[in-house]
């Protein structure tokens, strides 16, 4: 069709408005749906990395500019744990978040990796069940053991050829963590240090095998 | 004879998206999201079937409104009709198919900047029929998803040792460089090679 400035105007005046009114029009449709799908994958997330609970309650927090939501969970009107949505920008490949699950002392029940966007095969380790990152922290309470990968001096072991990544995660961990003691108000200086303690070490001591595989390939 | 003839042609339209003008190892199109999704088999899957389904709607719009379109605005008129798409089958994904969401979501937005979806708006569907242009948007698409798949399926073989996500047990010895961007720019070289020496004929 020939183009004179008014049919121009026209058209592209007309798709738009169709084209905004059909995306409008989807959004309004499909809102509620798409609410409700979030609200099922945190139940799930959080399902994960609890025990089992009832009902919880959220917080939002802010540490390091960055939004952290502590969710508390509760079962027949007890509080039975904590998780923590975590974030971090450190890692390869951007933004990474994490739902942490705590135990009333502060011990890491399991980290679920929410979204991340690390080099596959290397860093996307971090998401899968039972990786060596996973490993190194569950069961774990931050107070007690040094937070950081083993190349940094710490207790974590860390992927094999994904030092970034691995940093990243224990950075998004440390961040749970700290938003853990700000809600719950268990603070370092916990003391239980009876069984706890011994779990912890023992597991120590089975992953030192794996850190020193790992450790080699970096 | 004649109606048998016409039936052909059809055929042709989706066989010549697959084979002689594939839209990654001929026509070299959409190179971005060739090169930067196929590190695995399922993502290169994933990737394609999300453009052809684009690519089928978007044509087939188009060839219906073309003659109401003044020449010189086309481009912004199809760039809204693609967004508007794209940015529709993305909400309809998360309030639906939640769990395809989260393994393809990521693409969706990649699929605007598509120059695939451009060009056969301009190359086919502004100057063909509704039909015509649903069977091109379906064997461009056929062929994107195809080669997308090989390169992602050779990448994960090489690279991680697995296919389709199952474990080859040979994970320890494959060279690292084939899911990382270095290898993305051989295996599509090598691809493009062997396709143009023997299938495209």
């Amino acid at each position: 069709m020939k183009s004179t400035l008014f049919n121009m105007v026209a058209v592209l005046f007309c798709i738009t408005l169709i084209a905004s009114a059909g995306v409008g029009g989807v959004y309004q449709l499909t809102a509620e749906p798409i609410a409700a799908a979030n609200a099922a994958a945190v139940t799930e997330a959080l399902r994960q990395v609890l025990p089992a609970f009832e009902e919880t309650t959220e917080q939002e927090l802010t540490l390091d500019e960055m939004p952290i939501t502590v969710y508390t969970a509760t079962s027949q009107a007890a509080t039975v744990g904590y998780a923590v949505k975590s974030m971090t920008k450190e890692g390869f490949g951007g933004v990474i978040t994490m739902m942490v699950g705590f135990d009333m002392q502060g011990k890491i029940l399991n980290v679920n990796v929410l979204s991340q966007a690390e080099t596959p095969g290397l860093g996307t380790k971090m998401a899968e069940p039972e990786n060596v990152l996973l490993k190194s922290v569950r069961g774990k309470n931050p107070a007690e053991i040094n937070l950081a990968v083993k190349k940094d001096g710490g207790d974590v072991d860390a992927l094999t050829a994904a030092t970034i990544s691995s940093r990243a995660y224990v950075d998004a961990v440390a961040r749970a963590y700290e938003a853990f003691t700000q809600v719950s108000g268990v603070g370092v200086d916990i003391d239980d240090p009876t069984g706890a303690t011994d779990a912890a070490s023992g597991a120590t001591e089975t992953m030192s095998a794996d850190a020193q595989e790992g450790g080699k390939d970096e | 004879m004649r109606r048998k003839e016409a039936k052909m042609n059809k055929l042709q339209l989706i066989l010549k998206g697959i084979i002689k003008e594939n839209p990654t190892f001929v026509l070299i199109l959409g190179m971005c999201p060739t090169l930067g999704t196929t590190t695995s088999a399922m993502n290169g899957l994933g990737m394609g079937v999300a453009t052809m389904a684009v690519l089928i709607m978007s044509n087939f719009v188009i060839s219906l409104i073309k003659n109401l379109i003044p020449d010189k605005v086309r481009i912004p008129a199809f760039i809204v009709v693609i967004a508007s798409f794209v940015t529709i089958i993305e909400l309809l994904m998360k309030a639906y198919v939640p769990a395809l969401y989260a393994t393809l979501g990521v693409f969706i937005p990649l699929i605007v900047v598509n120059c695939i979806i451009l060009g056969r708006a301009e190359a086919f569907a502004s100057k063909n029929g509704p039909f015509d242009s649903i069977l091109d948007g379906v064997g461009i698409g056929l062929g994107f998803t195809l080669s997308l798949t090989v390169i992602g399926a050779v990448r994960e073989v090489l690279g991680s040792g697995a296919l389709f996500g199952y474990s080859l047990g040979v994970a320890d010895f494959m060279p690292l460089i084939f899911v990382l961007a270095p290898g993305a720019f051989f295996v599509l070289g090598y691809l493009m090679v062997l396709f143009n020496k023997y299938l495209k004929k």
